[in-house]
C-alpha cells in the first residue's frame, strides 16, 4: 500500500485506549450508554460520598482490609524468596471479584438502573454480583456457559440461592466468551434499563479502567502491608491471568515503581497444543467484546476455542492494559499447565492449610519456577484471588482421569 | 459514481423503494451464495447485503448467529468469498454490500480489505462494531486514494445527540437500526418517523431501514418513510427451513418477490408523495 495510515499513532491519541489497545468496538446502540457510564464514572470517582460509600461496604461488608500473609511452610519448601499471599480469597463471597461488583453496582444505583445483567466464568462474579443485588434489592440476571454450569454446579447453586436468574449459554463453545456475547447482546435490546457489570478488566471503553480502579485496593493495600512488614517495596507481584482484573488490581499501583510484574496464563494442556487459554504467548492483536486487545483466533480472524481446567480462565482474549505492558514489556507473562496448576491447589492445600481457587493455582504453581531462582531475601507477593471450595469436585474428577 | 448512488437515483426518479435482501455469504455454501444472489436479482433486489460469517456475531441474533455457524462450518473461507464475487461481477451488475465485523477487516489490514473489496466489485462495507474515530480514518483513506468502496455508517435510535456526527461519517446510504437490540423477526417496529426525520436532518444520503423488517407488509409500511428496506434474518429463516428439500434457492426467490410486489404496490399507492420519514 503505497501510503499507509498509522492506525497505532493515530489510535493511542484517542481516548480509552492503553497505547494503541482498549477502544469501543461495539454496536452503535450501545455507544450512548457507553458515553453516560464514562460521564457517571468520571464524576463518581470525584465525589467524596461515592468514595466514602464505597470504602464502608469494602470494610463492614467484605470485610477489608485482605491480610498479607506470610508463608513460611511454602518459602521454605521452594527455598528462595519469601513469599506472602494477598488473601483475596478472604473477602465475602471468596474472591476479589466482590471489589468490583460494589463499585459498579453504586454506580448503577446513581443511575437509577434497577435490572443488572453480568457475565461469568467459574461463577465468581456471578455470585459476587447475585450477593450485592440481594443487598440493594436490584433485579439479577446472570450469564453462564453451558459448559461451566455443570463444572460449577456449586457456584450456581449460590446464585439461585442468592435470588439471581441464571441463563445457560449453550450458542458458540458454550463458555465465558459465550456467555459475555450474550450479555452484550441482552443489554443491546435492554440499554435504556439495565447496568451491565462485567467481571474482568474487559470489553469496550470505560470497562477496562473502570474495573482496574475498583480493584486497585488489592495493590494499594498491599503496597502498604509490605511496608509495615518489610520496610520495603516486593520485588515480584505475581498473578494469574484470563480476563486479567486481579493481576490488574495487584499490578497497578506498582506500575512506575522497580516491581517485576508477572502474569500466568492457562497453558492447558500444553503450548504445543490447541487446548490452552494462554492468549498473550501464542494470540496476536484482535477484537473481541467491544475491545482491541490479544485474541486466540485464526488467519480469517475467527476465534477459535480456548481450553483451561478452570473455567475463569477460559477465556480466548485478555484485558487491553495487559496487552499494553505486555507490549511495552513492563509486565511478563508466563503460562501454566493444567496437570502444575493442580499440583500447586494440592501444595498449598497441604503446606499452608488453604485451599485455592484453580485460577489461582496458576498464579502459585509458577512460583516453583520463579521462588527457587530468587535469593532468600527477595520478596514475592501472590495474589491469592480466591478459595477453592468450587473446585474440589473438578480436581477430583481431573485425578481420576489421569 | 459508484453503482449504489446511481442504483439510488435511478430509484428515486421512479418513486420506487429500494429492496436490500440479507443473506451470509457461504450459507449453507459459497456455490449456494452465488444461485441466491442471482435469484434475489431476479426477485427484484436492487442491492444485495453479503454478511461475511464470523464467529461471534456481537450485533446478529439466533437466526444469522446460525446462518454463520453453517457457513463456517462448511469451511467458508474470506479468501473464497472474494473469489466468489469476482466470479459473480462477471454476470451481475447488481451493487454487493459487505456487512463485516471489524475484526475480520483488521485481520486482513484495514486498507488491503478496502482495496480488494474495490478490486473484486464490492460496493460497499458496512462494519457494524467499528468506532466512529476510527471510520473517520477510514473515509479519509479512501477519499484520498480514490478507492470506489462506500463506507456505510449506522445509526440507532439511541444515537440521539451522536446521530448528526455518526450519520455524516459515511458514504452510500445510512443504514438505519431500526430498533434495540440484535437482528433478527420481530412482530413490529413501532413509530420510526421521528427517528427517521432526525437523520434526514442530518445526512443527504438515501436512508434505509433494517433490523426486524419480517413481512411485506411491514416492508411496504416502512416505504413511506425511507429509500430502503433491508430484510435479513426473515430470508435466512426461509433458507433455513427449506435446506433439506433442496429447494432453497426457488423458496428464496419466491419469498424475496413478495417484498418487492408489496413495495412496488406502495410505490404506486403514494405516488407523487414525498417521503416523510
Amino acid at each position: 500500500m503505497s501510503q499507509s495510515v498509522d492506525f497505532d499513532t493515530l489510535l493511542e491519541n484517542t481516548p480509552g485506549r492503553f497505547g494503541p489497545f482498549g477502544g469501543q468496538y461495539v454496536p452503535e446502540t450501545l455507544m450512548n450508554a457507553l458515553l453516560e457510564l464514562e460521564a457517571e464514572f468520571a464524576e463518581a470517582r470525584q465525589d467524596p460520598e461515592f468514595s466514602k460509600e464505597f470504602r464502608m461496604y469494602l470494610r463492614d461488608y467484605s470485610g477489608r482490609p485482605t491480610p498479607l500473609y506470610y508463608a513460611a511452610n511454602l518459602t521454605r519448601r521452594l527455598g528462595g524468596g519469601r513469599i506472602y499471599l494477598k488473601r483475596e480469597d478472604l473477602n465475602h463471597t471468596g474472591a476479589h471479584k466482590i471489589n468490583n461488583v460494589l463499585g459498579q453496582i453504586l454506580l448503577a444505583q446513581r443511575m437509577g438502573k434497577k435490572r443488572i445483567i453480568a457475565e461469568t466464568g467459574a461463577g465468581q462474579h456471578g455470585v459476587a454480583t447475585a450477593t450485592v443485588c440481594a443487598v440493594f434489592g436490584l433485579q439479577c440476571e446472570v450469564f453462564m456457559g453451558a459448559e461451566d454450569v455443570e463444572r460449577q454446579a456449586l457456584n450456581v447453586f449460590r446464585m439461585k440461592l442468592l435470588g439471581a436468574e441464571v441463563h445457560s449459554v449453550v450458542s458458540g463453545t458454550a463458555t465465558l466468551k459465550d456467555a459475555t456475547n450474550e450479555a452484550i447482546r441482552d443489554w443491546v435490546a435492554n440499554v435504556d434499563t439495565t447496568f451491565y457489570v462485567i467481571g474482568s478488566v474487559v470489553g469496550p471503553h470505560p470497562y477496562p479502567t473502570m474495573v482496574r480502579d475498583f480493584q486497585r485496593i488489592i495493590g494499594d493495600e498491599t503496597r502498604e502491608q509490605i511496608m509495615a512488614v518489610e520496610g520495603r517495596l516486593p520485588d515480584c507481584l505475581v498473578a494469574c491471568v484470563g480476563g486479567g482484573s486481579n493481576a490488574m488490581g495487584l499490578f497497578y499501583p506498582f506500575l512506575n515503581d522497580p516491581v517485576r510484574l508477572i502474569g500466568v496464563e492457562a497453558a492447558g494442556l500444553g503450548l504445543d497444543t490447541d487446548k490452552h487459554a494462554a492468549t498473550l504467548a501464542k494470540g496476536r492483536r484482535g477484537i473481541i467484546h467491544g475491545m482491541l486487545s490479544y485474541l486466540i483466533q485464526d488467519g480469517d480472524g475467527q476465534i477459535e476455542p480456548v481450553h483451561s481446567i478452570s473455567a475463569g480462565l477460559d477465556y480466548p482474549g485478555i484485558g487491553p492494559e495487559h496487552a499494553s505492558l505486555f507490549e511495552s514489556q513492563r509486565a511478563e507473562y508466563h503460562a501454566v499447565t493444567d496437570a502444575d496448576a493442580v499440583q500447586a491447589f494440592h501444595d498449598l492445600s497441604r503446606t499452608e492449610g488453604i485451599i485455592p481457587a484453580l485460577e489461582t493455582s496458576h498464579a502459585l504453581a509458577y512460583l516453583r519456577t520463579l521462588a527457587p531462582e530468587t535469593p532468600r531475601d527477595a520478596i514475592i507477593v501472590v495474589n491469592l484471588s480466591g478459595r477453592g471450595d468450587k473446585d474440589v469436585q473438578t480436581v477430583a474428577g481431573w485425578k481420576e482421569a489421569q | 459514481m459508484s453503482r449504489l448512488t446511481n442504483a439510488f437515483a435511478a430509484l428515486r426518479d421512479s418513486g420506487r423503494t429500494a429492496f436490500l435482501p440479507y443473506i451470509t455469504a457461504g450459507d449453507p455454501c459459497l456455490a449456494t451464495t452465488e444461485k441466491l444472489v442471482a435469484a434475489l436479482e431476479e426477485a427484484g433486489a436492487d442491492i444485495v447485503e453479503l454478511g461475511i460469517p464470523y464467529s461471534d456475531p456481537l450485533a446478529d441474533g439466533p437466526t444469522i448467529q446460525r446462518a454463520a455457524a453453517r457457513a463456517l462450518q462448511a469451511g467458508t473461507r474470506l479468501a473464497d468469498i472474494f473469489t466468489t464475487i469476482e466470479r459473480l461481477r462477471i454476470r451481475t451488475d447488481i451493487p454487493l454490500v459487505f456487512l463485516v465485523y471489524a475484526n475480520t477487516v483488521l485481520q486482513y489490514g484495514r486498507e488491503a480489505f478496502l482495496a480488494r473489496c474495490a478490486s473484486v466489485g464490492v460496493d460497499g462495507v458496512i462494519i457494524p462494531d467499528l468506532p466512529l474515530d476510527e471510520r473517520l480514518h477510514l473515509l479519509e483513506y479512501l477519499r484520498s486514494q480514490a478507492v470506489p468502496v462506500d463506507l456505510i455508517p449506522l445509526v440507532a435510535p439511541t444515537s440521539a445527540q451522536r446521530t448528526a456526527a455518526v450519520a455524516a461519517a459515511g458514504t452510500g446510504f445510512v443504514y438505519c437500526v431500526s430498533s434495540l437490540g440484535v437482528t433478527g423477526v420481530r412482530r413490529d417496529l413501532g413509530d420510526l418517523q421521528g427517528f427517521l426525520q432526525t437523520v434526514r436532518k442530518a445526512s443527504e444520503l438515501p436512508l434505509c431501514v433494517g433490523f426486524g423488517v419480517s413481512t411485506p407488509a411491514m416492508a411496504a409500511a416502512l416505504s413511506r418513510q425511507a429509500d430502503g428496506v433491508i430484510v435479513g434474518s426473515a430470508i435466512i429463516q426461509e433458507l433455513e427451513n427449506s435446506l433439506d428439500g433442496g429447494q432453497e434457492v426457488r423458496r428464496v426467490k419466491e419469498f424475496a418477490s413478495q417484498f418487492r410486489q408489496a413495495l412496488d404496490s406502495e410505490a404506486s399507492a403514494v405516488a407523487g408523495r414525498p417521503k416523510n420519514g
